[in-house]
């Protein structure tokens, strides 16, 4: 199908964009890498009167390792986290991870930011954010401010984005020696949305569970997370993970699955 | 509202000037306002990689770039990348091992696998598999696409 008829405007500079959204509210949709935006407008299931094209923004794109903090810039393109060796130094979870988005073509286009700022259940990102405890800047007319990722996933394709803002940046701490993580995904064709998959975390005498395609967002397993042995983590997992089924895929052979991928990661960490 | 904008880019190494609406996505225009029909248009939204192209050197998703976005880019469909010489082993190659039917995702496949072959020149037979997972062949069943561009990998092509 064809896409509705819209306005674009690609703003040079930041103020522009944010002032295009606080003038034209829920009117206007952001286009970033547009690899989610654009087949929900071919499909028409989405009809936004304007859309602002961010790409243009530089301040928003590029990896900047600092000493405490790696700040990765919203309209950075999963191809540029996949080729990044300060992304393969210091976040091999996103590493691992940026391998299972999508396909090349579509890597070559899509961003961090909007993935985390479309919030879909299933999509990798998310999953990371919560596992390794980054800090997502939003911006908006009244500044930047930052919002934890435990903090950002609301619900179904919900954040806590407000009217007006954009997602600036992920700040992720620089890891300790002692930290380690995994990253794992069951997909029926490699690149496809997750049947179920999971970010998992140990440092600093914590684990950290994230589990993607197990809910209507990103989730923390917090239960399992808290379990002395795998056995017991397993047990606990029911209590963190009710999986919405899919076409495919019943409930209980989704949590079945997610403690397949714990008790994988669970021997990785 | 619909809204019109000029844009010029450069495809296939001719500069090109046009009014386009800002709906129009990137294989439509190159399709129906430059009559090159090579990338094909299948399922429009992403799923089955035959309207591949290459934007500025990378590939991408016709149908998931606005023809607007591509303003002041360098654009190559399958016309130019064929006129050039630069699929000549892997079209030789998809031909020898009958890598395709109906035809339909050839154009998409070819990108994708020059796109690979580019980036790593001895690639196994899983990472080649991974590259074109995004191109979808209802024909073929993939093997002899497979084994065509590993041909060229072998320099067989």
């Amino acid at each position: 199908m064809k896409a509705p008829s819209f306005a674009y405007a690609r703003p040079r500079a930041l103020a522009e964009a944010l002032e295009l959204l606080a003038r034209h509210g829920e009117a206007a949709r952001v286009l970033a890498g547009g690899q989610s935006l654009i087949p929900s407008l071919n499909m028409r299931l989405s009809a936004p009167a304007l859309l602002v094209d961010i790409n243009g923004l530089a301040e928003l794109k590029g990896i900047k390792a600092g000493k405490d903090t790696i700040r990765i810039g919203a309209l950075t393109t999963h191809t540029e986290i996949e080729r990044s060796e300060a992304v393969r130094q210091h976040l091999p979870l996103l590493a691992e991870a940026v391998r299972h988005v999508a396909h090349p073509a579509i890597r070559n286009r899509g961003t961090i930011g909007g993935s985390l700022a479309l919030a879909d259940p299933a999509a990798e990102y998310p999953a990371c954010v919560l596992a390794l405890d980054a800090t997502l800047v939003v911006t908006g007319g009244k500044g930047d401010r930052s919002v934890k990722a435990a903090d950002f996933f609301k619900g179904l394709f919900e954040t806590a984005l407000r009217p007006g803002e954009l997602l600036a940046a992920v700040e992720f701490r620089m890891p300790g020696k002692d930290e380690r993580s995994a990253f794992f995904e069951l997909a029926r064709r490699h690149g496809d949305y997750a049947i179920v998959g999971l970010a998992a975390f140990a440092g600093n005498g914590t684990k950290r569970f994230a589990y993607f395609g197990a809910a209507d967002r990103a989730v923390l397993a917090h239960n399992a997370a808290k379990a002395k042995d795998l056995d017991s983590a397993k047990t606990a997992l029911a209590k963190d993970l009710r999986p919405p089924a899919d076409l495919y895929h019943s409930s209980e052979t989704k949590l079945h699955l997610a403690r397949v991928l714990l008790e994988r990661a669970w021997t990785r960490l | 509202m619909d809204q019109a904008l000029d844009i010029t880019l450069t495809v296939n190494g001719a500069q090109v000037t046009r009014r386009v609406a800002a709906c129009t996505h990137l294989v439509d225009f190159l399709r129906e306002e430059l009559g090159l029909t090579g990338s094909h248009l299948g399922c429009e939204h992403g799923v089955c990689g035959a309207c591949t192209v290459r934007v500025d050197g990378e590939i991408v998703r016709g149908c998931l770039m606005l023809a607007v976005q591509a303003n002041g880019c360098k654009v190559e469909t399958i016309e130019g990348l064929s006129d050039s010489g630069e699929l000549a082993a892997l079209q030789k190659a998809f031909h020898g091992r009958n890598a395709l039917q109906c035809g339909f995702c050839t154009p998409g496949m070819l990108l994708a696998a020059r796109d690979l072959l580019r980036q790593n020149p001895r690639p196994d037979r899983e990472q080649i598999r991974a590259h074109i997972s995004g191109n979808y062949c209802r024909c073929t069943g993939y093997q002899a696409i497979v084994d065509a561009i590993e041909d060229v990998v072998h320099g067989q092509g």
